[in-house]
């Protein structure tokens, strides 16, 4: 699973910053059939969870009615530098992960 | 010989969401394949450990702009698919990716994205001559339970409605493209295919000579436009 997260390269304290993440998956609804008519097990990824400064920041439930690939972004207000954490999981259980550094200065 | 002019990319007759998507490099779903392909361009692999950036420094810029072209050393056409896979076997020593499958695309949106608006010149005389007359001969062919040949849409009817869409002169410079409608990036050969069911005519399988040719005829048409990879497209 490949996801990109864009973040600013630095941020002022208390600045609130957007945070932006893609991740490539499938989004399998669960309501499509194979071309032999059975049907496609839901695979989503069901859960999206960010940490940074020690608390989640940021959590999303995602169901059938995302697209494939999803995009999200969300408002975080900068604390102090440090590791900003993605974690997320799909209905197969496959668990995904991404780490970005977060610059606090000025 | 004929040729839609001006040249119009498909993103032209696009709606503005999808311009919009292709517009911003982050939100544009296309350029996840293309990380991923970044991945796999550096990645050791095979007997001798070879990644391909380990022969291709410049990561081939303006390679794409110019395939397809005929290989000297067999006077084959080849794609930017068919070079990947032939690196692959005979450079790596693996298993080359399959068509469509998920590391093909990354590879050559990685490779096609070095080229990213850099206008499209291929070869049509020498050696390419035969294939060029074969791929357009198969353009004005008609096909199909609907009995249409590709330039009955895209040379006569481009910019009238067909459905939901809006026909377009058919320019195949954003491929491998991501489709709304796939939620996945896919190749030429496999937007080929969408059109093919489209007019109920028999479809080929991916890499087959006719659709090689078909390609390095677009290619033609499309001379001067500037690569797009990763389009979107609707
Ligand atoms: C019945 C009309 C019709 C025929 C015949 C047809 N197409 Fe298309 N084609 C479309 C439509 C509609 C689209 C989607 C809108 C667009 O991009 O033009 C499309 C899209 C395309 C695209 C993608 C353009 C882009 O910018 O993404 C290419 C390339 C293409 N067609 C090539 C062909 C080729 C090659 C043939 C002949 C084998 C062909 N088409 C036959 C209707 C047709
Ligand atoms: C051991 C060296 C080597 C490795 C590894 C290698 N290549 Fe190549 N590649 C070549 C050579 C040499 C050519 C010129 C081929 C020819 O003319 O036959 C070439 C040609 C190409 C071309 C066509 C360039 C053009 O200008 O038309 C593409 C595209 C390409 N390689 C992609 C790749 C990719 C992608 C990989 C990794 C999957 C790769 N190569 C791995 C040596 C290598």
């Amino acid at each position: 699973m490949v996801a990109r997260v864009r973040v600013p390269a630095v941020v002022r304290p208390a600045e609130v910053f957007v945070v932006r993440i893609a991740i490539q998956h499938v989004m399998e609804t669960g309501f499509r059939l194979t071309d032999t008519g059975r049907p496609i097990p839901r695979n989503v990824i069901h859960t999206l969870a960010v940490r940074y400064g020690g608390q989640e920041v940021f959590r999303a439930e995602l169901g059938s009615g995302v697209a494939a690939n999803p995009y999200l972004e969300f408002p975080v207000q900068a604390v102090a530098s440090g590791p900003m954490v993605f974690e997320w999981v799909d209905d197969a259980g496959i668990r995904g992960s991404e780490t970005v550094a977060i610059t606090v200065a000025g | 010989m004929s040729r839609p002019s001006p040249a119009r990319s498909g993103l032209v007759f696009a709606g503005p969401t999808v311009r919009a998507l292709q517009a911003d490099d982050f939100a544009n779903p296309g350029m996840l394949w293309v990380e991923r392909g970044q991945k796999l361009w550096s990645e050791p692999v095979g007997p001798s450990r070879r990644s391909c950036g380990s022969c291709h420094a410049d990561a081939l810029r303006g390679a794409a702009a110019s395939l397809p072209a005929v290989d000297a050393a067999t006077g084959r056409l080849v794609n930017l698919e068919s070079r990947i896979q032939a690196c692959q076997a005979q450079r790596q020593g693996i298993e080359p990716a399959a068509h469509e499958s998920d590391a093909l695309l990354a590879l050559s949106a990685y490779v096609a994205y070095q080229s990213r608006g850099m206008p499209v010149r291929v070869e049509v005389d020498g050696p390419a001559r035969p294939y060029f007359e074969r791929g357009r001969a198969s353009y004005h062919r008609r096909i199909g339970q609907l009995n249409l040949a590709c330039s009955h849409c895209h040379d006569a009817n481009w910019g009238r409605r067909l459905g939901p869409e809006t026909i377009s002169q058919g320019h195949g410079v954003g491929y491998p493209a991501y489709r709304l409608e796939w939620q996945a990036l896919g190749s030429l050969h496999r937007r080929f295919r969408s059109c093919l069911s489209g007019v109920r005519a028999e479809m080929l399988p991916q890499g087959h000579p006719d659709y090689l040719a078909l390609e390095l005829y677009l290619a033609w048409r499309a001379s001067s436009l500037p690569v797009e990879t990763p389009a979107v497209r609707r």
